[in-house]
């Protein structure tokens, strides 16, 4: 039995109790729902211990889609089964929706005047700084062995430079990437 | 072609779904080649603002689909391409975890993570890329694209601040005539 079925069988959260949790996470997420999901997940809600939150965050990183999106599914089909996994994806994504469409109806309200267009013009600017800034910082915190540093340099080339169609490109890197990981897992 | 829209909108978005290793953060150039260069539903520089807007708002990053749903479709887009692009992941992650609970898969877990991060990694450099190149913003443009990579990269601020500023700046710039 792992951490996280320990923590499942110890204390079994109602969905109203799942649906506010996320209705939080999901509306205090500004510029990012990561820091404020542990907050409410481990430290407010008691669901999860650090180990347990350790280990679903290990699980959701190894699968494609957001994180946050990947531990709602999980702990809600943990708790309270695919009823639960709906009201946890549900409640995650709602404040967040309404307020794009706010923000997105102001912007068709504003789009024709020039100011707009310039402001959002540096509005995007930034954003792809916002991008390059995190990976470069996720990059020089991840402690990766050279191989690991020849798989990202690869996938940016790909994707980034040469602008191959990602499907090719993710069904030629993946592969290789576990056969890396595996042979230098060993060597550990 | 209502409903080409919507076909077009569940395959690219329900496809990219299981692309997206790390988030939507490293399929940006992805949606754009399909989006802007194939289907051609809008120009670069309006698909960069729309991923500024996304960005802008609270919750996880998939919103990028949303806002594209939107653009080209209005409210039932954004459903649309929201739920495309959450429900692929979703039930594989829903798959692994119950999978996961019969079979011991810690160490698959652990190499599967290893063999991915680097890839996550290399794909959202990508995304930035290729979001800053599609703002068609100028020499300007790059530098202000450079100072917020270097203030997140060094800072924890909250990632609105530094958005804030750059656009300020960027539109004051343009106000003073330079760009």
């Amino acid at each position: 039995m792992n951490a996280l079925e320990t923590a499942a069988s110890a204390s079994r959260p109602s969905l109203p109790n799942l649906f506010t949790g996320f209705l939080k996470i999901g509306l205090m997420g500004f510029g990012g729902v990561g820091p404020v999901a542990r907050h409410i997940i481990v430290a407010e809600r008691n669901w999860l211990d650090d180990r347990a939150y350790a280990e679903l965050m290990g699980l959701c990183q190894a699968l494609p889609g957001a994180n946050t999106v990947n531990a709602a599914v999980m702990l809600g089909d943990r708790f309270r089964g695919a009823a639960g996994a709906l009201t946890c994806v549900f409640a995650l994504m709602a404040m967040p929706l309404l307020s794009l469409v706010a923000i997105a109806n102001l912007y068709e309200a504003v789009s024709d005047h020039p100011l707009a267009q310039v402001a959002l013009t540096g509005a995007a600017a930034s954003a792809a700084g916002l991008i390059l800034g995190t990976a470069a910082r996720l990059l020089a915190k991840a402690d990766l062995a050279r191989w690991a540093w020849v798989m990202a340099a690869a996938a940016f080339l790909a994707v980034g430079v040469l602008r191959l169609p990602m499907l090719p490109s993710l069904l030629v890197l993946v592969p290789v990437g576990l056969v890396a990981a595996s042979l230098g897992a060993r060597r550990v | 072609m209502e409903r080409g829209i919507f076909g077009q909108l569940i395959l690219t978005f329900g496809t990219i779904s299981l692309m997206a290793i790390g988030g939507a953060n490293a399929v940006v150039p992805e949606v754009h080649r399909q989006i802007v260069e194939i289907l051609g539903w809008m120009d670069a520089p309006t698909f960069a603002r729309l991923f500024a807007i996304a960005q802008t708002a609270p919750g996880p990053n998939v919103m990028l689909a949303s806002i594209v749903g939107w653009h080209v479709a209005g409210t039932s887009g954004l459903l649309v391409a929201t739920g495309a692009m959450l429900l692929p992941s979703s039930v594989l992650a829903l798959a692994c975890s119950r999978g996961l609970q019969r079979f011991s898969g810690n160490r698959v877990v652990r190499i599967v993570t290893l063999a991915l991060v680097p890839i996550a990694l290399g794909l959202m450099l990508a995304s930035g890329a290729v979001a800053a190149l599609a703002a068609d913003a100028g020499l300007f443009g790059f530098a202000i694209t450079a100072a917020t990579a270097v203030v997140t990269y060094r800072s924890k601020v909250n990632p609105l601040v530094p958005m804030a500023v750059g656009t300020l700046a960027y539109t004051a710039v343009w106000a003073a005539g330079l760009v």
